[in-house]
């Protein structure tokens, strides 16, 4: 039988050990969600552009993306980097840079749904009034694609947030980090990984909670 | 006004308008009838470039639609362009729908948008809800919106693609109605639909299209009074829809 003690969880162990790394989780999950979202949507409409050298660059990175276990491309990007450059680039710029790079191909896929689940009509209308085909983009497609791909926008995002885990990877200081330090430290791994899994779980299905709520707002308001 | 010469347009190998030819003077108002498929949506689409043509020339006021060099954006703000659908923008308010081109397309500001959007509402009947959202309309309200939407734009020439066509059979009315008045002050139309009594009591003239040719092309009163010099294609069609 397990023999739990979590007496050693203070106010000033959270304090010491956790809110460091609950913070860059959070700043990761946030940078990696609207940049990856950003530069989705560009490979998304990329994708559906009708040119031929953009269709086919914007398939072959998101496909590529998509085949690769995301600690892989953690891996080898703080990896090769500096072997390629001579210079380090730094644990916390290696995982944002490889957070966006990577959630931009999954983002690309819902965008490119969403794009997709706007009526052709719609963009005809938008045209018939004189508005550039940019703009009607702009205006008219984006909006309505972004608001029908709101929902599975943020349940990408948790599982992002559940991802961003991974950095361990690299010995990022992130939320899991803060807890296995801390157990470490106490001598009480066993207690401070289960916390760590408590938080999680508290935290992603309060964002479900969440999401679930919105989407039912979204249905009325269509 | 409008003239169209030679105009042919292919899906593939599929021909969809077979050398189509006609004029249309200012104030004239058109109806355009003809089976489904018949390629009368396509030749109305022609007109503003949303459908390009492989074949033939296209004038709108002078200005040569077919010609690659022509802005498209400026010659579709001075042709406005109502849908079966209506195409509302869904995520915009009324009032954002009758100003969003307004600005970035003409450039104009917000206030006289705006204005010129109520003036147009008001028009259509429907000032009060300038601030709802489309889905809170009905479909004859929604069409309303969407021929102000055209108007709001200034244009020269209204194009009508089955305007009535999505319509519950009690809101054609309103729309109907909304048209007529617009003719009556002079406005350039072309108007695809199935509304006979519409082409009867406000065209001008008739266009008959089967098979993406322009079968006939006269006044209403030879179209409608004089069967007898009608194609046999056009007599069956016309005896169709018109016992009904």
């Amino acid at each position: 039988m397990l023999d739990l003690d979590l007496s050693f969880v203070t106010l000033e162990l959270l304090r010491k050990f956790i809110l460091q790394g609950f913070i860059f989780s959070v700043q990761l999950t946030v940078i990696a969600s609207l940049g990856g979202l950003l530069i989705g949507t560009l490979l998304a409409i990329g994708r559906l552009s009708g040119i031929k050298t953009l269709v086919a660059l914007s398939a072959f990175y998101v496909n590529t993306m998509r085949s690769i276990p995301l600690v892989m491309v953690i891996l080898w990007f703080y990896l090769l980097i500096p072997l390629l450059t001579g210079h380090s680039i730094g644990v916390e710029f290696s995982a944002y840079f490889t957070f966006v790079a990577f959630e931009a191909a999954y983002f690309s896929e819902i965008m490119r749904a969403g794009i997709s689940s706007v009526s052709p009509g719609q963009k005809n209308a938008a045209l018939a009034l004189g508005l550039t085909p940019t703009q009607s983009l702009q205006q008219v497609i984006l909006p309505q694609a972004f608001r029908n791909m709101l929902p599975v926008i943020f349940t990408q995002t948790i599982v992002l947030f559940q991802d961003t885990s991974l950095v361990y990877a690299i010995g990022a200081y992130d939320l899991l980090k803060g807890f296995v330090t801390a157990g470490k430290i106490y001598g009480r791994p066993e207690e401070a990984y289960l916390l760590a899994a408590v938080i999680y779980f508290a935290l992603s299905w309060a964002a479900s909670f969440m999401v679930k709520r919105l989407e039912r707002r979204i249905a009325i308001v269509r | 006004m409008i003239e169209l010469k030679h105009v042919s347009k292919w899906y593939g190998q599929t021909q969809v308008l077979n050398d189509c030819s006609t004029k249309i003077a200012l104030g004239e108002v058109v109806v355009i009838c003809g089976p489904s498929g018949s390629g009368k949506s396509t030749l109305i689409k022609t007109i503003n470039a949303l459908e390009p043509i492989q074949q033939g020339e296209i004038y709108v006021d002078g200005v040569p639609v077919h010609d690659p060099a022509t802005s498209l954006p400026q010659l579709r703000s001075q042709v406005g362009m109502v849908f079966q659908h209506f195409e509302l923008f869904p995520h915009l308010s009324v009032m954002e729908n009758l100003t969003l081109a307004q600005i970035k397309v003409l450039g104009r500001s917000v206030e006289v948008a705006q204005s010129h959007g109520l003036k147009y509402l008001e028009r259509v009947g429907l000032l009060a809800h300038k601030d709802k959202y489309p889905a809170q309309l009905s479909g004859g309200q929604q069409q309303r919106v969407a021929i102000a939407r055209a108007l709001t734009m200034d244009p020269k020439v209204m194009l009508f693609d089955e305007p009535t066509s999505a319509l519950d059979p009690e809101m054609v009315g309103e729309v109907l109605d909304v048209m007529t008045s617009l003719a009556h002050d002079g406005m350039t139309m072309m108007c695809v639909t199935h509304e006979m009594g519409f082409a009867k009591r406000v065209g001008h003239r008739v266009i008959f299209m089967d098979m993406g040719r322009i079968l006939e092309d006269c006044s209403k009163d030879e179209f409608f009074n004089h069967p007898e010099r009608r194609q046999a294609r056009t007599k069956e069609f016309l005896g169709k829809i018109l016992q009904h």
